[in-house]
């Protein structure tokens, strides 16, 4: 079966070196283009000099990663002729090829001809000085965020599933809640803050409570919604057999309602994060939003940019395990959207 | 097969019961009567089938007798008891398989056990349930794997794992193509015989009626009232091209002022 599959092109062939017939000599002339551009890149870095008023510490640490990216590329495709797992790697290299490119320009327009101003754009170098000479003070900013945000998130995840299934279920609940709901959900969590910021008694406390509010909300929209939409036969199925209220809920409606339940979990996710950066700005004194408006007071602004950067992965790899929960979950499910 | 189904005793269906029962609906504060005043009396282990124009109430006759709506009128009784709720004994068949998409075939079909906490000492019946239905081999299926038969037949698992007095159709065979609903009728009228249960059927295909059932009772148009009642004593296996059957067909047409076509 394998086999079979492995033969026909993926799409994602076309896209880059698709020239050659053997996909085998295709993946090795890719991969070697992206070593030859990141090879490029290192000795760009290596033998331009950078623009003498400036002196980047770093410069020949960068053009000697670079140029070990290269190696590592071009030993990666030879090892490709030889065994198939390297050859995965021949998805990546139109992308790996394009960022050599991006880091090239960087380079050159910042650190060598010196384009654009200082120090609002600092060349790569200065990203790689941050990382290696603060990363004591980054590496307690992912936690003091970390801590925050899962506090906060997995607080108003549940708050706002129970809550959504109550109002789904119970009219009771649904007659109590479901104006409150309406009028507090749309209000933004932020708009809170000042509020927050005193009630609480402190301001991590504060945080939890607004990043739970931002998660709770469309957990409980959605959750609700998908309560309230499971098909009723698959509740008359149920009684014919025997089931209680309560393996109704728990075996009937909440299952079927978890499509829309993690629609919510994801919507809340995206939320928490723009709350817990705002709230690490502006009252939490730890923490990566923290380090960002740090940075920006100082005018580092590298050490600004390596915090964002930091963000986006951190980020981005939470939304990543949410879907592959969500995958394996759900996975009776047709029709998946892929992240 | 019959007998692990069935666990240790014989099955006998039930009786059923209804007498003058009527019921209508609340439509935008209008009353729309579905039901007149029926009467029916079914013996246990008989298979009977309500024929009658589409929307003229049979599926919410089937609703009352399964226990999941009350009557406005009348009373509905099994062995001499009132209906008052749903029942594991009165298992339905619906139209539509509506098998839980996320379960497998196998959790679908453990469903009424898992319901009543009778898995851990009924697991066993789940597999002759399966093997009853030919499904064996897709146990570990996802409904959406399914074709329209498969998935019909697993909603019939389903209902027969639970070992019903009383199987209520709810023009289980009527979304299949008509080579499938051939065979499905067939191995109905053998799961029938097997397991002695009272079956009562709804649909609106005639032949499929005279083919299943020893009574065919023909209900009007809405509000629904009994019509006819056409007993049909030709032995099992039935033979669609039999004569008989083809004159009764005849007579139930002409009941639904459908004889001109003849």
């Amino acid at each position: 079966m394998s086999s079979v599959t492995d033969e026909v092109p993926r799409p994602s062939e076309k896209l880059g070196f698709g020239l050659f017939a053997s996909s085998t000599s295709r993946s090795l002339i890719g991969g070697l283009s992206a070593a030859a551009a990141w090879s490029f890149v290192a000795a760009l870095t290596a033998f331009w000099p950078d623009k003498p008023d400036n002196d980047w510490t770093y410069t020949g640490d960068f053009a000697i990663a670079c140029g070990a990216l290269a190696v590592a590329l071009a030993l990666a495709a030879f090892a490709g002729v030889r065994f198939a797992a390297f050859q995965r790697l021949q998805r990546l290299t139109p992308w790996l090829f394009a960022l050599a490119l991006f880091l090239a320009a960087w380079e050159a327009v910042t650190a060598k001809l010196g384009l654009l101003p200082l120090p609002f754009f600092p060349p790569p170098q200065a990203i790689v000085e941050v990382a290696i000479d603060d990363w004591g003070r980054l590496a307690e900013g992912i936690v003091a965020s970390a801590r925050l945000l899962a506090t906060g998130y997995f607080l108003g995840a549940a708050v706002g599933f129970v809550t959504g299934v109550a109002i789904g279920w119970s009219r009771l609940a649904g007659y109590w809640i479901h104006p409150v709901l309406r009028f507090i959900g749309p209000l933004p969590a932020t708009a809170w803050l000042p509020l927050a910021f005193f009630v609480f008694p402190s301001s991590f406390s504060a945080s939890i409570f607004l990043i739970a509010l931002a998660t709770g909300f469309p957990v409980t929209v959605l959750t609700w919604s998908g309560v309230a939409g499971v098909n009723s036969a698959y509740y008359d199925i149920a009684r014919t057999l025997g089931a209680t209220q309560r393996f109704l809920v728990l075996k009937v409606a909440i299952p079927a309602a978890m499509p829309h339940v993690f629609v919510g979990l994801f919507m809340g996710l995206g939320n928490s994060f723009a709350v817990l950066v705002v709230a690490e700005m502006l009252g939490v004194k730890a923490g990566l939003g923290w380090y960002l408006q740090w940075a920006q007071g100082w005018a580092a602004y590298a050490n600004m940019y390596a915090a964002l950067l930091l963000m986006a992965v951190l980020c981005s790899g939470l939304i990543t395990l949410l879907f592959r929960l969500r995958d394996r979950l759900l996975s009776w499910q047709k029709g998946l959207v892929r992240w | 097969m019959v007998a692990a189904i069935a666990g240790d005793y014989p099955v006998r269906g039930s009786t059923l019961t209804l007498r003058e029962v009527s019921h209508r609906f609340d439509l935008e504060g209008q009353p729309l009567p579905v039901l007149d005043r029926i009467s029916l009396q079914i013996g246990r282990g008989e298979f009977v089938a309500l024929l009658g124009p589409s929307g003229c109430g049979k599926s919410t006759l089937l609703r009352l007798v399964a226990g999941l709506d009350t009557p406005t009128a009348g009373s509905l009784l099994t062995e001499g008891r009132e209906i008052e709720a749903p029942d594991p004994s009165r298992v339905v068949v619906f139209q539509d398989p509506t098998l839980y998409p996320w379960r497998t075939v196998w959790s679908n079909v453990a469903l009424g056990l898992e319901a009543r906490g009778l898995l851990r000492t009924h697991r066993g019946r789940i597999e002759d349930a399966l093997r009853l239905v030919g499904l064996t081999s897709f146990a570990n299926a996802y409904p959406h794997q399914l074709s329209g038969g498969m998935a019909q037949r697993a909603a019939l698992a389903r209902a027969l794992v639970n070992d019903p007095k009383l199987l209520i159709l709810d023009e289980p065979l009527g979304q299949l193509d008509s080579l499938t609903r051939i065979t499905m009728q067939g191995e109905l009228v053998s799961l029938w015989q097997r397991a002695g249960f009272t079956a009562l059927l709804v649909t609106h295909d005639v032949e499929e009626a005279l083919f299943l059932a020893g009574r065919v009772i023909v209900l009007s148009q809405r509000p629904a009232h009994i019509k006819a009642e056409i007993a049909n004593a030709r032995p099992y296996p039935r033979h669609r091209g039999d004569p008989h059957l083809v004159e009764l067909r005849h007579q139930v047409l002409a009941h639904l002022g459908l004889d001109a076509t003849w």
